[in-house]
């Protein structure tokens, strides 16, 4: 009963119909393992009475036989989305003791589907990095380690708490939001599976906004069916959401089979980066072979915009981010700085309430909004965006599926990076353009570096055939039979 | 053209107008919470108008309908492609930091409206755009000493901004532009234009100028919410920008209020930040793509609006452009005139419209959906002059009566013997009583004071209790004095 | 592209971020070097395209009907001051 936390999330969901064990037993495991692995700091809020009520009703669901799509299985949540009930705080100061009076729609669709709650991910304030170094309630640490090194290393970010509990086996799966890399970059230095559905396929309603048009939530797991069977519970189109699509929800895991034989596998030329890791070019050549082997056709193709995707981003994201940041002003909820007049509360709450790398991507943001500045900046970026949906269309005209790393590096030391902001937004090179088109894109641990950390490999598809992009993912994970035990697991 | 003759020649206003119109609609612009006036504080807040983080906006299909008729309406193009962009900047009543309004690509484009001036002359304003936005909620600085109230109730209200060409050249066009589309909101049903609600308010942009020369810095005030206060403005400004120049100062361009209680235009306390209200397009919303066969099924839902019901009055009824323009100002008075006018002579129906009907209701201090005497009662009243029951005076009576009681001009007649006295031996009765006991007047109208014959007039209406048919009264009282 | 201490300041007003005179150095810093960075866009040349705001087109609507709101306890639950149902804030001269 001890290793029910290193089961699958569909090992767990066939054991617990199966009457092998119970739900709360499962969530006992788990909770146990969260103990077990705090130092990670991957978790802001722990709802363990919550997660035990939970598995007392699904426990009762499963006796009579009415076992949900999840049923029993206990999720961790990065804190970005809003629960009802439960403090909710982007990992910022400025939401104070928020509790929201409403549940997002996809935590609320994962209840509905009798999965349980165990906790509040870490994350980067406001989903804004990629390290989960910049929350207000502390670093999270990778449950990798360098061989041979003892330094804490980042879970990557912004869903650092998520990925590192998943991997930490404190959770079956959960949940993060993706705006430039914030679930495949994690994913990818954790060891874990992370998808980013299309634009669309999940709601955004009840989720704190960073950058409306490039946010989504997805799921985060250790196998990639287990990442299908999460997504089908998720997703779905949601009403309250003006970008959400109606499109119907299929079943992923059912994609899990299908061949990859006939497909043509895209290779960007423009991914190959001069200097890169050649660890990375190896391993990315290992998954071009392993397809291959499988009866796909590799084709190189061009996108030729691929370096003016970081750029662009860094002016669309901190332009949105600007203005949807602008409701924490401390009126009506979260933090109140006082000020001797409603503008000085205003700067005296915004000052104090937001970290030094959100307080930088406003102050962007509205910089390239302003006056005389829009036609060189957001406009220019807003056409690259057009550009750069047009280079993905030109591509999938001939190819299924794209194949490329997912980051440069492996997860590096806390603290490094830190020299400047570039050197830090340079970790989303390859994840990046897939939210500025909208697109779906996998991460899975595909092999380890010589220092023996994951290494993962992005698999880019159309809008709204994520069951390639998962029947891709499947064919990788099979020929790549990582290991998905570290150093401490 | 109206101009203001200063110290140092003459001077040209230049006047357009912004004009934010709340629509009628039981739900908010983007959200499902009422948009009724005058609730509890905070009653009507969705967590979308609180903004609350998370919160996703849902455009109401039916505010945009209204939007669509009111540009119809206007007589404008209507853009089957818009944006809704985020206009940003930090206030108290602002939860989200932005409103969401349209900057580039509004809904709607360029149009006109025909103003009815005082003088009986029509002159064209044209309309620049229309776009839909929201509204903001309320501050009351006035509860206490150190903190002002905010009820986000009106946040997120649907308001359609209609802004004008700068085309008006007096405060008094400017007041019969306000006039105007407040009577076509009306009509179209799309707004209640109910200014004292606050549901109708102008921004004013004036400035001025020597005839033909450049235009002027022009300064804006904000948030007028009366006709009156309005001319009031703009009229004001206007002189306060001309003392200025005429002094050899410049105009600051500001904006500013417009202080009712005395008289003025005031600047607003600066903001040492100057609105840079950063537009982009709101990325929660994707561009609002409209059916041309959907604007063309609102556009043959519109009624007959009021130049087209002027038009139609004047033909059909025959009336003055005068009498027709006074009917069709509120579509509810021209549907009671033409109930009224229906199988009646309509110029009578027109006078006792404008004239009795209208004069009571002010004196009652209510509109015509409250009438006292509906159309039919009145029609009916009308009928009883037709047929010679009663003569216009004492009709005059009996609609004083009806007024009063709310009782029909039939149950009124029965009841207090209002009835005309047409029977000729009555009359000749009271004419002779009169002529008896005043014998000295009669041998004086004898002699030739003809004039004393209106004494006799009013003496005999008096000893009938006023119900003697004018014209019979004159005939026999001529014939009786006359010696016959 | 480098940015002025008065940029910085005026863009802190705009974004009501009060910044420490001690921070404008560095703020200063590190957004120039972020903005060099993404004035790379500058190589490309854009003329004649349509700039995208999102993937999607197509604006759904709703019905109008009233379906939320009458929850001012929910409203308030999280206000850091509120008085007699409204939130409150100091108060504005205008």
């Amino acid at each position: 009963m001890s290793t029910l936390n290193e089961l699958t999330l569909a090992a767990a969901r066939d054991g617990l119909r199966r009457k092998d064990f119970t739900a709360r037993e499962l969530v006992e495991a788990h909770l146990t393992a969260m103990a077990a692995s705090k130092s990670l700091n991957a978790f802001i809020s722990e709802t363990p009475e919550r997660a035990l009520a939970m598995a007392a009703q699904s426990d009762a669901r499963l006796a009579r036989g009415e076992a949900r799509l999840l049923e029993g299985l206990p999720l961790a949540v990065k804190d970005l989305f809003c629960t009802e009930g439960v403090r909710t705080t982007a990992a910022s100061r400025i939401l104070g003791n928020f509790i929201p009076p409403y549940e997002s729609t996809v935590t609320a669709n994962l209840w509905e589907a009798g999965a349980i709650l165990l906790g509040k991910t870490n994350l980067d304030e406001f989903a804004m990095g990629s390290s989960t170094t910049t929350s207000a309630f502390g670093n999270t640490e990778n449950p990798w380690r360098r061989r041979g090194d003892n330094r804490p290393l980042v879970p990557g970010g912004s869903s650092g708490g998520s990925a590192a509990a998943v991997a930490a086996r404190a959770a079956l799966g959960a949940l993060g939001t993706d705006t430039g890399g914030s679930i495949r970059q994690p994913a990818s230095f954790c060891g874990i599976v992370g998808l980013k559905p299309s634009y669309g396929r999940c709601s955004r309603w009840g989720i704190v906004a960073f950058a409306s048009s490039l946010d989504q939530a997805g799921p985060m797991t250790r196998t990639v069916r287990d990442a299908a069977i999460l997504l089908r519970a998720m997703a779905g189109h949601d009403p309250k959401d003006s970008t959400s699509v109606p499109v119907a929800v299929p079943d992923f895991e059912g994609a899990l089979g299908r061949e990859v034989r006939g497909l043509k596998i895209g290779v960007p030329r423009e991914y190959r980066v001069p200097g890169m890791d050649p660890e990375i070019e190896a391993l990315w050549q290992r998954g071009i072979d392993w397809l291959k082997a499988a009866g796909a056709t590799p084709v190189e193709i061009s996108l030729p915009l691929t370096h003016y995707a970081l750029p662009a981003y860094y002016i669309i994201a901190p332009a949105e981010a600007s203005s949807n940041l602008a409701r924490y002003d401390g009126v009506r909820f979260g933090l109140r700085v006082q000020g001797d007049s409603l503008d000085a509360l205003y700067e005296n709450t915004r000052g104090q309430g937001f970290g030094a790398e959100v307080r930088r991507r406003i102050m962007i943001g509205t910089y390239v909004l302003s006056a005389g500045y829009y036609d060189a900046y957001y406009r220019k970026a807003q056409q690259v965006r057009t550009l750069i949906i047009e280079d993905f269309a030109k591509a999938f005209a001939a190819v299924d599926a794209i194949l490329t790393p997912t980051a440069p590096s492996a997860a590096f030391p806390i603290g490094e990076k830190m020299e400047d902001p570039i050197a830090m937004y340079l970790n989303d090179v390859f994840t990046v353009p897939v939210n500025l088109a909208g697109l779906p894109a996998l991460s899975l641990p595909a092999g380890l570096s010589a220092d023996g950390l994951p290494l993962g490999l992005q698999v880019i598809g159309r809008a709204f055939d994520e069951e390639t992009v998962f029947s891709v993912g499947a064919a990788l994970e099979r020929a790549a039979a990582f290991e998905p035990r570290g150093p401490r697991g | 053209m109206a101009m203001i003759e200063g110290a140092t020649g003459p001077w040209e206003m230049v006047i357009g107008l912004e004009t934010h119109a709340q629509i009628v609609s039981k739900a908010k612009l983007f959200s499902g919470a009422a948009a009724d006036f005058g609730a509890e504080p905070n009653n009507q807040v969705s967590p979308i108008d609180a903004g609350f983080p998370g919160m996703l906006p849902v455009i109401n299909r039916f505010c945009v309908e209204q939007a669509i008729k009111t540009g119809l309406g206007l007589a404008a193009s209507i853009n089957l492609v818009s944006i809704f962009d985020r206009k940003n900047y930090f206030y108290a009543d602002l939860p989200q930091g932005y409103q969401i309004s349209q900057y580039l690509r509004p809904i709607v484009g360029a149009g006109a409206i025909l103003l009815d001036l005082p003088d009986g002359s029509t002159s064209e304003v044209r309309i620049t755009r229309l776009h839909l936005e929201q509204d903001a909620g309320k501050s009351l600085h006035d509860q206490h000493p150190q903190w002002s109230y905010i009820d986000l109730n009106r946040s997120g209200i649907a308001l359609m901004e209609i802004v004008s060409e700068p085309d008006m050249r007096s405060a008094e066009e400017a007041g019969a532009y306000v006039k105007k589309l407040r009577s076509i909101l009306r009509y179209l049903g799309t707004c209640d234009g109910n200014m004292e609600e606050g549901s109708l308010r102008c921004d004013c942009n004036v400035s001025v100028r020597r005839p033909g020369g450049e235009l002027g810095t022009r300064c804006e005030i904000k948030n007028v919410n009366s006709i009156r206060h309005v001319m009031l403005a703009i009229e004001y400004e206007a002189r306060r920008q001309i003392g200025i120049l005429e002094e050899g100062g410049t105009i600051r361009q500001e904006t500013r209020l417009f202080d009712a209680a005395k008289g003025i235009t005031r600047s607003m306390r600066s903001k040492e930040h100057a609105h840079d209200y950063r537009y982009f397009p709101d990325p929660d919303l994707p561009p609002l793509v409209l059916e041309q066969e959907w604007v063309e099924r609102i556009g043959a839902s519109l009624p007959e609006l009021p130049d087209a019901k002027k038009a139609r009055f004047v033909k059909d009824y025959k009336l003055s452009a005068y009498d027709a323009q006074v009917l069709v100002a509120e579509r509810e008075s021209a549907d009671y005139f033409e109930a009224v006018a229906k199988g009646r002579d309509p110029k009578l129906a027109a006078n006792w419209v404008t004239g009795d009907l209208f004069g009571a209701l002010n004196r009652e201090g209510v509109d015509i959906t409250q009438s006292p005497v509906s159309d039919k009662a009145l029609g009916e009243l009308l009928d009883l002059i037709a047929d010679g029951t009663l003569s216009g005076r004492l009709a005059k009576d009996v609609f004083a009566a009806m007024v009063e009681t709310g009782k029909s001009a039939n149950a009124l007649v029965e009841e207090r013997g209002f009835r005309q006295v047409t029977d000729t031996g009555a009359i000749e009765n009271a004419i002779a009583s009169v002529m008896a006991a005043a014998a000295d007047k009669v041998a004086e109208y004898r002699a030739g004071k003809e004039k004393l014959f209106g004494f006799f007039v009013g003496q005999v209406m008096k000893a009938t209790l006023g119900k003697a048919n004018p014209a019979l009264l004159n005939e026999l009282l001529r014939k009786k004095l006359k010696g016959d | 592209m480098a940015l002025d201490k008065a940029t910085v300041t005026r863009i802190a007003a705009l974004a009501r971020i009060r910044v420490q005179e001690a921070e404008l150095d560095p703020l200063q810093a590190s957004l120039s070097q972020i903005l060099g960075f993404v004035d790379r866009l500058a190589e490309l040349d854009t003329e004649g395209v349509e700039p995208k705001a999102g993937v999607l087109s197509g604006l759904p609507m709703r019905e109008d009907v009233v379906s939320d709101g009458n929850c001012r306890d929910r409203i308030l639950a999280n206000a850091p001051a509120a008085a007699h149902g409204f939130f409150t804030v100091p108060k504005v001269v205008e």
